[in-house]
């Protein structure tokens, strides 16, 4: 049973990679002459996914509302790109036997680790203190987290401070964006559908109920919360060595919000919902571009048409990668 | 039930995105036409710039196409929105190069957008000349990048010239835009110049873009009483600080940077702006002949609105590119890319412009008066 469970990720990788040669031969140097732009939007979509699943945990699952997500995306996205700025040559020279495509790769996973470790204290740090506080409370806490990150962020000289962040090596593709959304999903559902899952869907259901059962809710809520924030991390980690250059306007508290649009948009709590989500608030404002000036206006009015007839999101409560969610 | 629901949902969603991608896969415009791509942000926070730059633009293509456009084609111009986020900026103009494929590229106004684009211009040699962004790291991207407006050095040095010779004041307070890299670098060089000059500094604050009260920075320079305070930031929080400034009895004029420069100055500031200065790329009020006409024009074009300097760069910024084109004789990105590194003594609305080795436009910056509502033109600062 276990060893078949573990052959999945050979079987995973193998798959990533045919795409990931796929891509390149298609999109990039092939025969589609938009290729280019299609990547483009394919990656930041899937860089959407994880950040939308990873806020679901909390979000969704979790019943903690928070609304800071995209500080932890800077900071993993940062803290990465530190990483391989400063710390590139320094890994290039020691990894000198290897061939230059694995010396890349290997700086990249050592980015990607920094990067959700530093979200992931990030948010333990946060979540400690405020995951005491309920609804409206956690909310601000978290917005405030979320500027002033971005407001530290500004005044770092080393990481280009107001004119952003220049010449990270350009070393995340479809095979490690698309290996994070496979992880991101797969982790998360996995934990979602574990007792610790349950233990999480009982808090958001009625936190003094779980506590009377013997669920430790603050420890839970803190655990559900680093989690969400390391993801975003590695989806900081994973943006930054994208588009070559981080500027804190791709940081704003509206960056939070568009995130939690896409999983209210998806269905709150739904897995599969949060990743449809992520992919229609990143397709849809392109699709739109035709209409010029009016594509804003065109995009927010389907956007309320939606929630008007599917108030529960797209997919609603149901999920195709879990089965049905929760007890009932 | 609930899982066919949802696949239903999802494969409904999916097949709408896909329909909808393969629809708009229009066919490009036939060889008849010159294509041009323009980026900007048309919403969104610095969203006047864009759209004023937009219009400059407009204009000038429309003038050329009168005139039969260039190379005996007509020319058209794609304009994509960016939002003033910087990987929008990215999305757009890999659209504009893979799938509209223009032979060249307008843009940014923002320092961050532009350096965000930048990369992919010079990836696919394709020229990208932008209007306005000041900051000096754009252009070393690469030999694909120009710029038609002066860097943000000089625009500091003007001002620090300006104060010592033409105001004759000895101290000045900074209150500068944190956020802003724009803001920061006209203060730095502020700084270095004025003191540089036998001038004193006698405080230096910050704000954030986006703050309303001021009230703790200028209480903390009216301390110092400097003679002239310089504010290198944004029309929005400029107007505000004069405001409060004023009721805080802070005298001295302040100055800034081009930044200031929007018809939305004088409606947030009011009469506390009277007799202050600012740096900027052309005025209305020059009385030569080239910008009477521009003037006369745009107005009549844009219903009796008088235009601004990023029209007016951005009027400049699309002739010096068809310009360019003429010269190369080829609207092919490598000749376009090598006419433009040649373009010398153009004259444009905004002045001489003359690119130099490291592809930055040299030329004058006019010093603006703010009087009742009006920028008058006070004097020209050369380079």
């Amino acid at each position: 049973m276990s060893l078949k469970r573990w052959l999945y990720i050979p079987v995973i990788l193998i798959v990533l990679g045919l795409l990931q040669w796929a891509c390149s031969a298609l999109l990039l140097d092939g025969p589609i002459r938009q290729g280019p732009y299609y990547y483009q939007i394919l990656i930041l979509a899937g860089i959407n996914i994880i950040l939308a699943v990873s806020l679901n945990l909390t979000n969704g699952v979790a019943g903690q509302f928070s609304i800071g997500h995209a500080g932890f995306f800077a900071v993993g996205a940062y803290v990465a790109a530190c990483i391989s700025v400063y710390g590139g040559p320094g890994i290039h020279s020691l990894l000198g036997f290897m061939p230059g495509d694995a010396q890349g790769a290997a700086l990249l996973v050592l980015a990607m680790i920094g990067g959700v470790l530093a979200a992931a204290l990030a948010g333990l740090v946060v979540g400690i203190p405020s995951l005491r506080l309920r609804g409206d409370y956690l909310a601000i806490v978290t917005l405030g987290f979320g500027e002033i990150i971005r407001v530290l962020i500004l005044n770092i000289e080393a990481v280009g401070g107001a004119r952003g962040f220049i010449g990270i090596p350009k070393l995340s593709n479809f095979f490690w964006v698309f290996g994070g959304v496979v992880a991101a999903i797969l982790i998360i559902r996995n934990l979602t559908r574990s007792g610790y899952g349950r233990a999480l869907l009982s808090i958001r259901e009625d936190e003094i109920a779980a506590q009377a059962m013997g669920i430790p809710v603050t420890r839970y809520k803190v655990m559900a919360f680093v989690i969400s924030a390391a993801f975003a991390g590695m989806a900081g980690a994973l943006f930054g060595h994208f588009t070559m250059y981080l500027h804190t306007n791709s940081f704003t508290f509206v960056k939070s919000f568009e995130i939690i649009i896409m999983i209210a948009l998806g269905g709150l709590g739904s897995l599969s919902g949060a990743v449809l989500g992520a992919i229609v608030i990143t397709v849809l404002p392109e699709l739109f571009r035709e209409f010029s000036e009016y594509r804003m206006v065109i995009y927010s009015l389907a956007l309320i048409l939606i929630m008007i007839f599917r108030p529960q999101g797209l997919l609603g409560n149901a999920s195709l990668l879990g089965r049905k969610r929760g007890g009932k | 039930m609930k899982t066919r629901t949802a696949y239903k949902w999802m494969g409904g969603a999916l097949i709408v995105l896909t329909l909808g991608f393969l629809a708009c896969n229009k066919k490009p415009a036939g060889s008849e036409e010159i294509l041009i791509g323009e980026y900007g942000a048309m919403t969104g926070s610095t969203a006047t710039f864009g759209q004023s730059t937009h219009k400059g633009i407009t204009m000038a293509i429309e003038e050329l196409n009168a005139t039969g456009g260039v190379l005996g084609k007509q020319i058209k111009i794609l304009s994509e929105d960016d939002q003033g986020k910087p990987e929008e900026a990215q999305t757009v103009v890999t659209k504009l190069i893979n799938k509209d494929r223009v032979s060249a590229i307008l843009g940014e106004v923002a320092s961050s957008n532009s350096l965000a684009a930048a990369p992919l211009c010079q990836q696919s040699r394709i020229p990208m000349v932008t209007p306005a962004s000041t900051n000096p790291k754009v252009t070393q991207v690469g030999d694909y990048i120009f710029r038609i407006c002066f860097i943000d050095p000089f625009q500091g040095k003007v001002m620090a010239k300006f104060a010592g010779n033409s105001l004759k004041v000895k101290k000045v307070a900074i209150l500068r835009d944190i956020k802003s890299d724009y803001s920061m670098g006209l203060a730095n060089f502020f700084k270095e110049s004025f003191v540089a000059n036998g001038g004193e500094i006698v405080a230096d604050e910050s704000y954030s873009a986006g703050d309303k009260d001021f009230n703790a920075q200028l209480t903390s320079i009216k301390s110092k009483n400097p003679e002239a305070v310089f504010v290198p930031g944004y029309y929005t929080e400029v107007g505000l600080i004069a405001r409060q400034a004023r009721k805080l009895g802070i005298t001295g004029p302040l100055m800034g940077g081009d930044g200031w420069d929007s018809e939305k100055l004088w409606e947030i500031g009011g009469d506390a702006l009277n007799g202050c200065f600012f740096s900027n790329h052309y005025s209305v009020d020059d009385p030569s002949p080239a910008i009477q006409n521009f003037v006369a024009s745009f107005k009549k074009k844009y219903n009796g609105e008088s235009p601004d300097a990023m029209s007016a760069l951005g009027y400049d910024v699309a002739k010096v590119l068809v310009d360019a084109m003429r010269r190369a004789n080829s609207d092919n990105p490598d000749s376009v890319r090598l006419a433009l590194s040649k373009t010398s003594g153009y004259a444009g609305v905004t002045g001489a412009i003359t690119l130099n080795e490291s592809r930055d436009a040299v030329k004058p910056a006019v010093v603006l008066e703010v009087k009742d509502g009006k920028f008058a033109f006070k004097e020209t600062v050369a380079p």
